[in-house]
């Protein structure tokens, strides 16, 4: 049996992609309580009772003629593509407003089934919806579902299935205003009459179309006898319903037809049984969280709380995982008599992946406080509250959004701009999106804020690092919009979602997920990684120098002092000598001038390919070349030994404005439109980087 | 009057709606038209944005498109 391909299509943020999820009874699909969450199409299959569903979730659309990107292809996947049913998915509570995406999909002619979602929510408001009533108007399958509750859900499989395999929909019954309605009926008598028939449009569906300017309907007519007929009928039709109108733009015209339209549907078929008037709860938690004075202060107090609780809460079962490894190096160690092997896996291996898991828990913590400020309808009144701000410095205040997102991981960041109508908003959000410091660069500065300040201040600084990103990310796009992309202002209107309480379901499955992706991340590339900065590190072998050495230990016969230091020198020779030793060398007079040394360069060199290969090289090179009487010392101490203060303050400054990820670069070529501008991007961060990490290094030196 | 003559607070009937067909478009999918009533929910710091509620939705508006929406107060 052939899979159903169903489509689900609706406005923003009313639960599609939820309703994919507890229908298929996964978790994958993102779900978030602002519009915009979903920016791409994205397809899942499953089998419910024997039959092959395959489900396709698009980004929500206001209106079916897409305004932004991710509209475009809600809008290009409905006319274009080739699916069995149309989902309509509605907000029970916002009726009204949804039905009018509504009518624009009827026109499509395709087989479709309304989903009122949020039933739920629906029933907590008083609300009581006549859904017999509802599918006699619209003519299409109306099931109340819910996709928290999962109430509905079983019901709308079926219904879906029922209507796959039928031939026709029902028509339906809706009704314009009166003057509309006379010539409609005027116009599809007088196509009766002449018996005149186009594809496989009604007479009433025709004159509608006529009426409301359907400009492919007119060019096929253009061709057609009738026309001469047709057209001053046209023209005195048109007349009569201006007069009414008292307006001569039909696009005026037809948008409060609909919204009449919408607004008779919902009178007929919703009853409120709750008193007008009472304040709902999220109009009490605005009073307060949009508070004209105190709106940013508190915004800026949870911001500095998470951080606060990112390396507070994080740093105790940080320490754990940090002994645990360092345990666990120390026993693999003691079983593995080759020397190289050892060297591999305790040194390589343990110290690499060590040093990237230890600060999952700080990982944890971050990600659920972005997973609540996405899920409770939190960000799009803060991009509300910072509009202004942003404004002034010629961002726009959705890119609050994207903006926020970076600091989790700056790959679905670049893919959220698309929310952006504007090209220059859109292009000057990406330019300055690396400035946000994604969740992998927290290790970085978790471990040098936990290195150099106690910790009392430690989550004061991370608080500070965020922070002086954002700022900087601001000061540039304002410099980017006065040298390189000028252009028009585009207009904010944005919807502010309903606040909704996060089930703890939907929290666990967003950070959930992210922290495994952290995980598997440690256990494959951090890995591969690892082994590689290891062999580069520990290869070529120095025989000669080796050798040499050899002697002058046995020379020093038996001064314990004079051979440990001999050892290190040794050591710290080979490591010089290493490929990885190299190639820092070569870089080194470029990062001189910074206060790094050749490690740090190649730690910000492997950064390149992700953002936590920063702090496993950095593992792996302390690791490697650590004082032999010292033991297994933790990384924390081996940075306070080896690098001073104003460099590690150069070094952080480095790593929060330097070049994102690989796979992050690869993504922003694809959404600015080409490798050139990862070129200027190269070249932009970099320079930017470069100079104010040698302002804070000259400052603090 | 114009939206942004409004104060927190106020309900109002929009008259016109004067700016580019793309955002009119936008904003009567918002369900914001003429005809419909609205009600002043939040001004943000200097007046940049303000919030309304229409038919249940909220919405947010910059100034300067506040400023090209007519209404008249009830
Ligand atoms: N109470 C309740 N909340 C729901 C229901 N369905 C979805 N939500 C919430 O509504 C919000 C939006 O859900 P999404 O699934 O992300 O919406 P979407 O339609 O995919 O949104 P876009 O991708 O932005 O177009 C989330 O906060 C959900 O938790 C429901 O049936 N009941
Ligand atoms: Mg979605």
């Amino acid at each position: 049996m052939d899979a159903i391909k169903i489509v689900l299509a609706g406005q923003p943020n009313v639960g599609k992609s939820m309703l994919i999820n507890a229908m298929s009874g996964s978790n994958s699909l993102k779900v978030g309580n602002f519009s915009g969450v979903t920016v791409e199409k994205s397809e899942l299959c499953f089998e419910h009772h024997c039959h092959m569903f395959e489900m396709v979730d698009l980004p929500g659309t206001y209106s079916i003629r897409g305004f932004s990107q991710d509209e475009q292809v809600a809008h290009d996947y409905l006319l274009n593509e080739k699916y069995d049913v149309i989902i309509n998915v509605l907000d029970s509570t916002h009726l009204q407003r949804n039905l009018l995406l509504t009518l624009e999909l009827l026109k499509l002619n395709k087989k479709m089934v309304l989903a009122l979602n949020m039933a739920d929510e629906a029933k907590k408001e008083g609300l009581k919806i006549d859904v017999k009533q509802l599918e006699a108007i619209i003519g299409v399958p109306v099931i109340l579902v819910s996709a928290n509750t999962k109430e509905g859900v079983e019901e709308l499989l079926e219904r879906i299935h029922d209507i796959a395999d039928r031939e026709h929909r029902d028509n339906s019954n809706i009704i314009y205003s009166n003057p509309v309605e006379e010539e409609i009926l005027a116009l599809s008598n007088f196509f009766d009459e002449r018996d005149f028939k186009l594809r496989d449009l009604s007479s009433r569906e025709m004159a509608i179309r006529i009426l409301f300017e359907d400009k492919d309907l007119y060019r096929e007519l253009h061709e057609k006898p009738i026309m001469i007929e047709l057209q001053p009928r046209i023209v005195a039709s048109l007349e009569h319903i201006y007069t009414h109108h008292d307006s001569k733009n039909i696009t005026d015209i037809k948008a409060s037809e609909y919204i009449a339209i919408a607004r008779g549907i919902r009178m007929e078929t919703v009853k409120c049984e709750r008193a007008k008037g009472q304040k709902t709860l999220t109009k009490k938690i605005d009073d307060i969280l949009l508070n004209k004075v105190l709106g940013i202060p508190i915004f800026l107090f949870f911001m500095w709380a998470l951080f606060q609780l990112t390396f507070e809460l994080g740093a105790v079962p940080m320490d754990w995982i940090d002994a645990g490894f360092g345990a666990f190096g120390e026993i693999v160690g003691s079983i593995i008599p080759h020397e190289g092997t050892r060297s591999l896996i305790v040194d390589g291996i343990i110290a690499g992946v060590g040093a990237v898991v230890m600060f999952l828990p700080n990982i944890i913590i971050l990600y659920i406080g972005l997973a609540l400020l996405e899920t409770t309808g939190y960000m799009s009144r803060v991009a509300f509250m910072l509009d202004g701000f942003f404004h002034k410095f010629g961002l726009h205040g959705k890119s609050f959004i994207p903006l926020v997102t970076g600091f989790g991981c700056t790959v679905p960041a670049y893919m959220s701009t698309r929310t952006l109508k504007s090209e220059k908003d859109r292009l000057i959000t990406l330019f300055i999106l690396g400035f946000m410091s994604c969740g992998a660069k927290l290790p970085v500065y978790v471990l040098f804020a936990g290195a150099f300040f106690g910790p009392e201040e430690a989550g004061n600084i991370l608080f500070i690092i965020y922070i002086a990103g954002a700022m900087l990310g601001l000061v540039m796009a304002k410099i980017l919009r006065i040298f390189v992309f000028k252009g028009e202002d585009e207009p904010f209107v944005m919807e502010m979602p309903k606040y909704r309480m996060p089930s703890l379901a939907l929290i666990w499955h967003t950070v959930y997920s992210k922290a495994m992706g952290y995980l598997k991340k440690a256990g494959t590339f951090i890995l591969a990684a690892s082994i590689l900065i290891w062999f580069a590190s520990a290869y070529p072998k120095q025989p000669l120098l080796g050798a040499e050495y050899e002697t002058k230990i046995e020379q020093a016969s038996g001064d314990e002092v004079k051979i440990s230091t001999l050892q290190n020198e040794l050591k710290l020779k080979e490591l010089e000598a290493s490929y990885l030793g190299q190639l820092g060398k070569v870089s080194e007079p470029f990062f001189a001038p910074l206060g790094f040394d050749w490690k740090m360069a190649v730690a910000l060199e492997t950064g390149l390919a992700a953002k936590e290969v920063v702090v496993s090289t950095l593992g792996v090179l302390y690791a490697v070349g650590d004082d032999v009487d010292e033991g297994s010392a933790s990384l924390i101490r081996e940075l306070k030994a080896n690098v001073s203060f104003a460099s590690a303050m150069a070094f952080i400054v480095f790593v929060m404005i330097y070049l994102p990820c690989l796979a992050a670069s690869m993504v922003f070529a694809k959404e600015a439109g080409g490798y050139r501008y990862l070129f200027y991007l190269f070249i932009f961060t970099t320079t930017v980087a470069w100079v104010l990490s040698f302002i804070t290094y000259r400052i603090l030196v | 009057m114009k939206l942004s003559e409004l104060k927190k607070g106020d309900r109002a009937i929009i008259k016109k709606i004067d700016t580019d067909e793309s955002l009119k478009s936008r904003l009567v999918s918002f369900g914001v038209a003429r005809g419909s009533e609205l009600s002043i929910e939040a001004y943000s710091v200097g007046n940049q944005t303000v919030e309304i509620l229409v038919d249940g939705t909220l919405i947010g508006l910059r100034r300067s498109e506040a400023v090209d929406i007519e209404v008249e107060k009830i």
